[in-house]
């Protein structure tokens, strides 16, 4: 074989996976899109049909539908707020020198490696159930009263699990910003008599855009899929008052078989992730390149 | 960083209650895990305990505990397995044979990723149920290596792109083959970026929930969906789901903390060093 014909062998070997995602991805999204229009109800066969788009029209004019938006936006939006906030506190607090680093390192990540349904069950049944649950035992032993978590803040408390679960990422990526940090600058500012919020403000802080920003983009793609921590605590109740889209379409498609109708969720649920992507995109793309 | 001794106190003191805090429930798991059904709701038995292993004990005694524990391991070990077979030669051929297509590539299998899965649940739920890959070990070991395959190329891309080509061109002109070159030169040189690769393929299959809970029911059911039965419980049962979910998470969070320095770099495809 001549050595151009051993370099396209070389250079085709991507091919494999490329057309198992290509696959993979491309073949559901069409019948995603083409179940959307059909009358499709896996209890009542039979009765198929095209129908145009009216199961989108169903959703639209169905205000549980809006309601679950809200819950995702609010859901998404509260912990990206939450983690990121504590996120570079926790960074400043851990880039520093102290006995035990690396041990209290270890401890502060680790939540990130518990599985989604044991944290979702542990913080709702040990920590917050209102009888049995530490936070309320602890509370009603110093006097206070226990609050019932997810009887009266069941929003709130996901968000609660959702940041626990996922400051330990924003946590472990902007401590590698953070260490990587000029200290001669930070000392030059000190020497120019910078106080230490204007030294964080102004160095620090452009520093961890780029970090901040690549925390920004992957928690928000994981987080507007968010569905175990929803479906071991409320499922999505009381009421709707916990029912992200991801939650309301698994309803419509796994307890009511209702395949149009969810399918017609889904690209919805699509769009809503291609908009956003494409936004942050956008407002990031520019420092990632540089 | 110039800092007094009470300041270095202050610190200190504060990183430590952090990282206990974020710690705390864990460790609270632990605690319930070693007592007995009434002690784990019993106040007076808050922190005063006989230890015992009575809850490891009846969760294990569940002969499907080892059942989910099993298929816990095939599918993210299988997934994973298929993740390196695809992932090794896509990332290889990108990083050392680039052409004008490669970064539309590398960025379209990025673009995979903005999918979410409940946007196709439905046409997933029906092909496999058409094919018999429902309630199977194939069916969601298929569907973790879809999902993971994306970032693993990313991940072994970025960690191929540092071992400097010269090493790889020696090679090609003692007459190696892509196959032997990649066998015999660039995984020895790339070992430790395709174990972190690897890595956080497992992490993220072992604990991969919405595809376990939607697509299996009893046969391939992985413990991310056994700790889920416990969300509609009869009678006590905090100091079992204390058992469980200590033995199903204690070997990730191993992995994890062995892992968690190199994870970053593949978690934001060396964008943050």
């Amino acid at each position: 074989m001549t050595s151009a014909g051993r370099a396209q062998r070389g250079t085709r070997l991507w091919m494999p996976s490329v057309i198992f995602l290509a696959a993979g991805s491309m073949i559901p999204l069409v019948m995603t899109l083409w179940f959307s229009t059909l009358r499709y109800d896996l209890t009542a066969p039979g009765q198929d049909g095209f129908r145009g788009l009216q199961n989108y029209q169903f959703l639209l004019t169905d205000p549980v539908f809006w309601a679950s938006l809200r819950v995702t936006f609010v859901l998404v939006g509260a912990v990206l707020l939450t983690t990121i906030g504590l996120g570079i506190l926790g960074a400043a607090l851990f880039s520093a020198r102290f006995p035990g680093r690396s041990a209290a390192r270890l401890f502060a990540i680790a939540p990130f490696f518990v599985m989604p349904t044991v944290s979702a069950l542990i913080w709702k049944d040990l920590l917050m159930h209102p009888v049995y649950g530490v936070f309320g035992i602890v509370a009603r032993h110093v006097g206070g009263t226990a609050v019932d978590w997810f009887g009266d803040y069941p929003l709130l408390s996901l968000i609660v699990i959702l940041s626990w679960e996922w400051l330990p990422f924003s946590l472990l990526i902007l401590l590698t910003a953070m260490q990587s940090l000029d200290q001669e600058q930070l000392e030059a500012a000190r020497m120019d008599g910078a106080g230490a919020l204007a030294r964080f403000v102004w160095i620090t802080l452009p520093h961890l855009r780029r970090a901040i920003n690549v925390v920004v983009m992957m928690e928000t793609i994981f987080l507007l899929a968010v569905f175990a921590e929803i479906f071991v605590t409320t499922a999505g109740g009381p009421g709707t008052a916990t029912t992200s889209l991801a939650f309301l379409i698994f309803g419509r498609a796994l307890l009511q078989f209702d395949v149009g109708v969810a399918a017609a969720g889904g690209v919805i649920a699509i769009i809503l992730a291609n908009v956003v992507a494409a936004l942050l995109a956008r407002t990031f793309a520019p420092q990632l390149e540089r | 960083m110039r800092a007094g001794i009470g300041s270095r106190a202050g610190v200190t003191l504060a990183a430590w209650v952090a990282a206990l805090l974020m710690f705390f429930p864990i460790a609270w798991t632990i605690i319930t895990s070693f007592k007995s059904e009434v002690e784990a709701i019993d106040v007076r038995a808050l922190l005063h305990f006989q230890p015992t292993l009575v809850s490891y004990r009846e969760v294990l005694a569940r002969a499907q505990y080892l059942d989910y524990a099993l298929n816990s391991l095939i599918v993210s070990v299988g997934a994973t397995l298929l993740v390196a077979i695809l992932a090794v030669p896509s990332a290889y051929s990108m990083a050392f044979h680039p052409a004008r297509s490669t970064r539309g590539l590398l960025l379209w299998m990025l673009s995979t990723k903005m999918l979410p899965p409940v946007g196709v649940l439905m046409p997933i739920y029906i092909l496999f149920r058409s094919v018999g890959l429902l309630d199977t070990r194939s069916g969601l070991i298929l569907i973790d290596t879809l999902a993971n395959l994306p970032l693993a190329v990313w991940m072994l891309y970025t960690f191929f792109k540092e071992i400097p080509r010269d090493i790889l061109e020696a090679g090609r002109m003692d007459g190696a083959r892509p196959a032997a070159e990649i066998r015999h030169l660039l995984l020895p040189l790339a070992l430790p970026g395709l174990a972190s690769t690897c890595l956080l393929s497992l992490i993220l299959c072992w604990n991969e929930a919405f595809w376990s809970l939607t697509l299996t029911a009893s046969a391939a059911a992985p413990l991310t969906a056994f700790i889920a039965s416990f969300s509609s419980p009869e009678g006590l049962y905090f100091a079992k789901l204390s058992a469980a979910a200590t033995m199903a998470c204690a070997p990730i969070l191993v992995l994890g903390w062995l892992g968690q320095r190199r994870l970053v770099r593949g978690l934001t495809f060396g964008a943050v060093k």
